[in-house]
């Protein structure tokens, strides 16, 4: 803390063009328009493709499943934390609800379980984080192999086909489409707007951030750290749980590997979206344009005529630059220093 | 006060007071025996060295930290420490206006001016409206930071030290403390705000309030507090009152404390 600086006067000044710019008026304004830049340049590339319904189609049944993940995520990252548990949630919350459609042809039971098992997983981790005192970077991988374990020899490392449940109630209402488009696309709808409400609005969500922050300020203005993060923890749980169910239904199908490629898409959606790395600060909208941008890559640079084999290479590139950039907005200082360092080397 | 809500009756002779009080962090006693009253309109200032336990105590004080045995007074009343806490602090009216830690750096400042105790309806979500409404209300009329850039939605990051204090006491006399405790409250700041500072700890005497002031600086202290309490490894060594020992001879007195263990305590 420097606070004799004299900044008094200059800093009043500069205050207003500097909030313009890192666009938190628009929440998440940069990563929406890199979302349309990308499709401008997928429709150049592939007319024939991106200037008809049926990719789109496509993308608002696969990508649902990863939008709620990153948007659970976001939660916890504006935490300061992170959890890499969600993928072993999903094969787990599959089992359940796998499980109960089938042997015990109870669906909605299954739906239940499988947000219920989710929490369980979840709470564990919440209070060896909270309570015992593990980072959540370690605990959760801990968590991570023994829940995927445990689904695998619960399910022998057998898939369950679940076609009975083609077009029962459940199926029509999670994995259907009303008015042509895909039921899932309502249902992330529906989690982004109640996520940012969260996030942004409520209690909690203020909570999370505070800490996200600086736990010690957190702890001396009254919130309750532990409770909140036990709390974050459980919920994180149960929205992979709801992810899992979701794409057991779409699919109806349930694998042991389930969920196995999910974990650092999720992430890189939380990322590329523009929440911060360090804690306190974290976009709701910014989550979803970036698991969209995740989830659109793939088929989008594969329509566009560059080798699959690229994919993962400019999934890579994006994350990179747009990770480096938001923190060039976030902390203007850091840039300025970075640049410094640079000139200096000249 | 812009504040209509009518306080308690300040008529308790002690705002707070602990008896016995002790803290332990495992096998660590950070706290021993603490004996301390503070009247209803005293100005106490705690000094001692690093680690000595001032901040400890005043985190013990305001329910951040469960105390490990003792006892705790406020306004007269026996306290159940089992279920004291930092909420239950602010609605005793305990306000803490620290440097550093009483600010989320990256949070607008109408969530800083209610975190912990944000205006919410039944289902937990907060009135942005009207938190921003007070928050204003709180900068311009309170702080007089009408027409240098700052309103409710600047973050913390971007403010000096000296604004920051201001924030953190604006927020205090909104909430219309009885007990306002200042923790280092000038270390670091320019010298015109360091006198915005001192004004206030004077504006707290005057209006009948009770402050906690806890400075390295001792010529601040002295000038302004009614009684030193001095802390040593844990324990209140001395009670001074400044009108009875002056700068020097209380410069001389925190040394000579300090001589004999100087070695062990580098």
């Amino acid at each position: 803390m420097s606070g004799a600086r004299a900044k008094e006067a200059p800093a009043a000044s500069m205050r207003s063009p500097a909030l313009l710019l890192t666009g938190r008026r628009l929440e998440g304004l940069p990563i929406i328009v890199v979302f349309f830049v990308l499709i401008g340049i997928f429709t150049a590339c592939a007319p024939r493709v991106f200037l008809r319904w049926p990719i789109y189609d496509s993308f608002l049944v696969t990508i649902p499943p990863l939008l709620i993940l990153s948007l659970g995520l976001t939660l916890v990252i504006a935490a300061g934390e992170i959890d890499l548990s969600f993928p072993a949630v999903i094969q787990f919350s599959g089992f359940l609800f796998a499980f109960c459609s089938l042997q015990l042809s109870q669906p909605w039971l299954g739906l239940a379980a499988a947000l219920a098992g989710g929490a369980l997983v979840g709470l564990v981790n919440g209070v060896l984080v909270a309570i015992v005192g593990v980072p959540s970077i370690i605990i959760t991988i801990g968590t991570s192999f023994f829940w995927s374990g445990v689904a695998t020899v619960l399910c022998g490392g057998l898939s369950y086909a679940l076609t009975d449940l083609q077009a029962t109630p459940i199926a029509n209402i999670f994995a259907g489409t009303l008015f042509g488009i895909p039921a899932e696309a309502f249902w992330a709808l529906g989690a982004a707007v109640v996520g940012w409400f969260i996030l942004n609005r409520h209690r909690f969500g203020e909570h999370l951030l505070f800490i996200g922050d600086s736990q010690t300020v957190a702890q001396v203005l009254g919130i309750n750290v532990v409770r909140e993060r036990i709390k974050l923890f459980t919920m994180m749980g149960a929205v992979a749980g709801f992810a899992s169910f979701l794409l057991t239904i779409q699919n109806l199908n349930y694998f042991a590997t389930q969920g196995q490629g999910m974990l650092l898409s999720a992430l890189a959606g939380v990322f590329i979206g523009g929440s911060s790395v360090f804690g306190g600060s974290a976009t709701m909208v910014g989550s979803v344009f970036g698991a969209l941008i995740i989830g659109m890559l793939d088929a989008g640079i594969v329509a566009t005529g560059v080798a699959g084999f690229w994919v993962e290479v400019i999934v890579g590139l994006v994350f990179i630059v747009a990770v480096v950039l938001h923190i060039g907005l976030e902390n203007p200082a850091r840039l300025k220093q970075l640049r410094r360092r640079l000139a200096f080397r000249e | 006060m812009a504040n209509s809500r009518t306080p308690p009756p300040r008529t308790y002779t002690n705002i707070v007071r602990a008896e016995n009080l002790c803290v332990s962090f495992g096998k660590v006693q950070a706290l021993s025996d603490i004996d301390l009253a503070i009247g209803r309109n005293e100005i106490v200032g705690l000094i001692g060295d690093n680690g000595a336990g001032k901040s400890t105590l005043i985190k013990a004080l305001t329910g951040v930290i469960r105390p490990s045995s003792g006892r705790l007074f406020i306004r007269d009343e026996p306290i159940d420490l089992g279920r004291y806490s930092v909420r239950k602090a602010h609605a005793l009216r305990f306000e803490t206006v620290y440097q550093e830690k009483s600010l989320g750096e990256k949070q607008p400042l109408w969530r800083n001016f209610f975190a912990g105790r944000q205006i919410v309806n039944r289902f937990g979500f907060i009135n942005v409206r009207e938190q921003r409404r007070i928050a204003n209300e709180i900068l311009q009329s309170h702080l007089g930071f009408r027409g240098i850039g700052i309103d409710a939605n600047s973050t913390v990051a971007n403010l000096s030290g000296g604004e920051r204090q201001g924030i953190a006491i604006g927020r205090a006399m909104h909430f219309d403390a009885d007990l306002i405790i200042l923790d280092e409250p000038t270390t670091a700041l320019a010298i015109k705000e360091v006198r915005k500072v001192l004004d206030f700890v004077r504006w707290i005497k005057e209006s009948g309030r009770a402050a906690i002031y806890i400075e390295h600086n001792l010529a601040h202290v002295h000038a302004l507090a009614d009684r030193l309490v001095v802390l040593d490894r844990g324990r209140i060594v001395a009670n001074i009152r400044p009108v009875d020992m002056d700068l020097d001879a209380l410069t001389h007195f925190l040394i000579a404390l300090h001589e004999p263990t100087a070695g062990v305590a580098a």
